[in-house]
């Protein structure tokens, strides 16, 4: 049913370039943010579960 | 803790701290019920593996034969047990990360109540053969509303409970927790797309390859989403809570959630390496597979440092003990996953018991050993009181330990073995071993052993609930457990530099759409692409739909859980098409809602059983099976013989299939009955000849019927439509 509607998705080439970007983007990103925070903000985030 | 942060916390002056309870109620009902279902998914489990050493304990009825209530098994474990202790977990460390009570008391009972009503449904209709066959999502489409409706009403009272919460962070186990609510929901309802037919019966929305890859992105997602990320969750909070210290990475923890909840979700496709599926499908799978080790390991990695400078205290420590078997045995499982999606270890474990062992190292000492170490460390703290024995629990911690080993091994030694003797090949290039039962009997011991471990896992299970029942007893249960702590905001920060960790940590609904949105993204490259491009399923002009006899067999084949112990896939291997017959097409499957390709070969493939044997051989193999195949570890089925199909429903099945796109003509369900009384009479007639006196109307004859059909449209020149 879901095949019938949508048949054809015009352009598919493109899909494995386009989750390859978003992966990488993805990860990047990811990984600038986690390694910008600071180290006192991480520990405060860690010690969290140690509250009463 | 460290207090002056850059995030310079002030107490804005003359601020009261809030004081408000936190409900224990609720955390111990789950926990109870855990345990409970525990004990009961896993006798039963003991029941169907010592099925396979003793076929009488089938008992010669269809309740308790094997194919019915190995689903209830898995269903009892995974649902039941680790569900029940998902929902202790996260309602204790929810409430007390968000320094609140639940959003809602009413929707903490209804999710109590509403969860064991869906298990006590279950377990009434697995034996009752009422299932979709789909693993681990067998149950039919009334009790799957019922469980979507029961998940938003947990979603709604964790999302509530993150909204009203006093803390301002939110701290890693919730993000884990947040992935789990939203996955588990996007997962459980595009794989239940179902047409009902009946109260009890419905048809998989999909069909064939496009079933498969949809069941397998499910059922690899269910193990990821269900079994991993809730327990992740927990792991961040029972871990540093029992060892007293901080995880040892918190950067690392951001890392292990995103990449895992990104990368997990599309590996689902190495589940069906060497099928029928698309080869770019099966690629990508192999690919995230591999990758996936990375953040598993980071996971464990971070889990067991966080014991750093507390090894001595994992001596004396029961809890510790239980939870450093728990990251052992997951750092085990996800390093073999990966190994197991490689295409040449896939061809050698997959169908065999290697994954029964690799399923158990996950689920024994993972899921169940993190379990115990978490009620060893709540319930002294629920009842206000120290645990009763702790010689009881090391007891327990000791032959759990060699439950799972005694367990694990033999799978692997009986994987091994038959997964060899299946490719063995004599001088002479024929099959060393071409009769299948050679290889079954030959790990039959290694089914015993298992046994053995299972009975010990159990022995211990029973020991924590005695030892957990006395520290009841002994303490005072605290139902509604004070605690202090100021509102949001009245806390005064400071966020400079902060503003990202503002837009993404502090906003759980945000966190739950950006979540969303990395699941979302492989789900839609790994499944548009089957269910839209025509390429991917290559149509064959020869395969026709079933005949209404057929198809009542095929959901007769459905009912008795066939598939549990028999695929319907030969891969490309010579040594498959030589045991088999021809390998299997994408093509075959297109009218197979659902796919029945099946994850387990206890006994053979059937994919090309049609017009193999006569139909004589399979009225006397379903009634005795030790009559036609010496040494037969498959139970009877006596009772095919002696009910009649009911032929009620066939035309609502035909104008069913016909919605989900069968080719029957339109109006053919009125004359079905009439073409499938004359099939069955053809049946009997030649069953007759064979000195066999059977009714045209009994059931196993329309599983004969679907049986000799089985694969055998390949080989007939393409003809018209029924």
């Amino acid at each position: 049913m879901i095949r019938n509607v949508l048949e054809n998705i015009g352009g598919i080439e493109i899909y494995p370039i386009i989750s390859l970007t978003i992966f990488f983007t993805v990860f990047s990103t990811m990984l600038v943010y986690v390694f910008t925070r600071k180290k006192k903000q991480m520990d405060k985030m860690a010690g969290l579960p140690l509250e009463p | 803790m460290e207090q002056t942060s850059i995030l310079k916390e002030q107490v804005a002056p003359g601020a009261v701290m809030d004081t408000f309870q936190y409900d224990n109620t609720i955390v111990r009902n789950f926990a109870i019920a855990s345990v409970v279902f525990g004990l009961v998914g896993m006798l039963v489990g003991l029941l169907v593996a010592l099925q396979l050493v003793y076929p009488e304990l089938n008992f010669g009825i269809p309740y308790t034969s094997y194919g019915r209530i190995r689903p209830l098994h898995t269903n009892a474990v995974i649902f039941a047990f680790v569900g029940n202790a998902i929902f202790a977990g996260v309602y204790y460390s929810v409430q007390r990360l968000c320094k609140t009570r639940m959003f809602s008391d009413a929707l903490s009972k209804i999710h109590f109540w509403g969860w064991q009503l869906i298990i006590l449904s279950a377990a009434i209709t697995l034996p009752l053969g009422f299932t979709t066959s789909k693993e681990y999502a067998e149950l039919e489409w009334p009790i799957d509303i019922a469980i979507t409706l029961i998940w938003v009403v947990f979603s709604a009272n964790v999302i509530g409970t993150l909204i009203k919460r006093r803390e301002e962070h939110i701290y890693v186990a919730m993000w884990f927790y947040i992935a789990t609510l939203v996955t588990v929901a996007v997962l459980h309802i595009v794989n239940s797309f179902e047409l009902p037919i009946s109260f009890f019966k419905s048809y998989s929305w999909y069909a064939g390859v496009q079933d498969a890859l949809v069941q397998w992105w499910y059922g690899h997602n269910a193990v990821a989403f269900f079994l991993t990320t809730p327990y992740l969750g927990l792991m961040y909070y029972f871990l540093p809570k029992a060892a007293q210290r901080p995880v040892f990475s918190y950067r690392l923890s951001i890392v292990h959630f995103w990449s895992l909840i990104f990368i997990y979700i599309w590996a689902g496709p190495h589940h069906l390496l060497y099928t029928a599926l698309p080869d770019w499908a099966q690629s990508l799978g192999t690919v995230f597979s591999v990758m996936l080790i990375a953040p598993s390991w980071g996971g464990m990695v971070n889990g067991l440092l966080t014991l750093r400078g507390a090894w001595d205290r994992v001596r004396n420590d029961v809890v510790l003990k239980f939870y450093v078997v728990a990251l052992t045995g997951y750092g085990m499982a996800t390093f073999e996953g990966p190994l197991l999606s490689l295409k040449n270890v896939n061809a050698l474990g997959h169908y065999t018991d290697w994954i029964v062992g690799h399923v158990h190292i996950g689920a024994l000492a993972w899921n169940g050993f993190f379990t115990f170490g978490m009620f060893y460390w709540l319930f002294p703290r629920l009842f206000r009181t120290r645990l009763y024995s702790k010689s009881l629990a090391n007891a327990h911690f000791w032959i759990g330990t060699l439950g799972i080993v005694f367990y694990a091994i033999p799978m692997y030694w009986a994987g091994f073995t038959q997964g060899l003797m299946w490719k063995q090949f004599g001088p002479n290039g024929t099959l060393q071993y071409p009769n299948f039962i050679e290889t079954v009997n030959a790990i039959v011991p290694m089914y015993a052993l298992r046994a053995i471990g299972g009975t010990l896992y159990i022995v211990g299970l029973i020991m924590l609930a005695y030892n957990l029942v006395r520290t009841a007893a002994q303490g005072k249960f605290l139902a509604n457990e004070e605690a202090q702590a100021y509102s949001r905001g009245v806390i005064k920060q400071n966020h400079e530099g902060d503003f990202w960790h503002r837009v993404l940590e502090r906003r759980p609904v945000r966190m739950a759409v950006l979540a969303l949105v990395a699941i979302l993204i492989g789900s839609a490259v790994e499944l548009i692409p089957t269910w839209t491009v025509k390429s991917n399923v290559p149509q064959m002009a020869s395969v026709l739909p079933y005949t209404p006899l057929e198809l009542q067999g095929r959901d007769l084949y459905i009912r008795e859980g066939c598939n549990a112990c028999h695929s319907q896939m030969v891969r490309p291997f010579r040594s498959e098409t030589e045991r088999y017959g021809e390998y299997s097409k994408a093509g075959e499957f297109v009218y197979d809602h659902p796919f029945l390709w099946g994850s387990k070969r206890t006994g053979p493939d059937l994919h090309r059983l049609g017009d193999k044997y006569p139909d004589s051989w399979h009225y006397h193999h379903m009634l005795e099976p030790t009559s036609m195949t010496s040494g037969s570890i498959m139970p009877p089925y006596p009772w095919l013989v002696d009910d009649k199909l009911d032929v009620s429903n066939t035309a609502d099945k035909i104008a069913a299939m016909r919605t989900l796109g069968v080719p029957y003509a339109p109006g053919y369900e009125q004359k079905a009955n009439a073409d499938l009384q004359a099939q069955a009479k053809q049946i009997a007639a030649r069953l007759k000849d064979a000195g066999i006196k059977a009714d045209h109307e009994a059931e196993i004859i329309a599983l004969i019927a679907y049986m000799q059909r089985l694969g055998t449209d390949i080989k007939k020149a393409p003809a018209s439509q029924p």
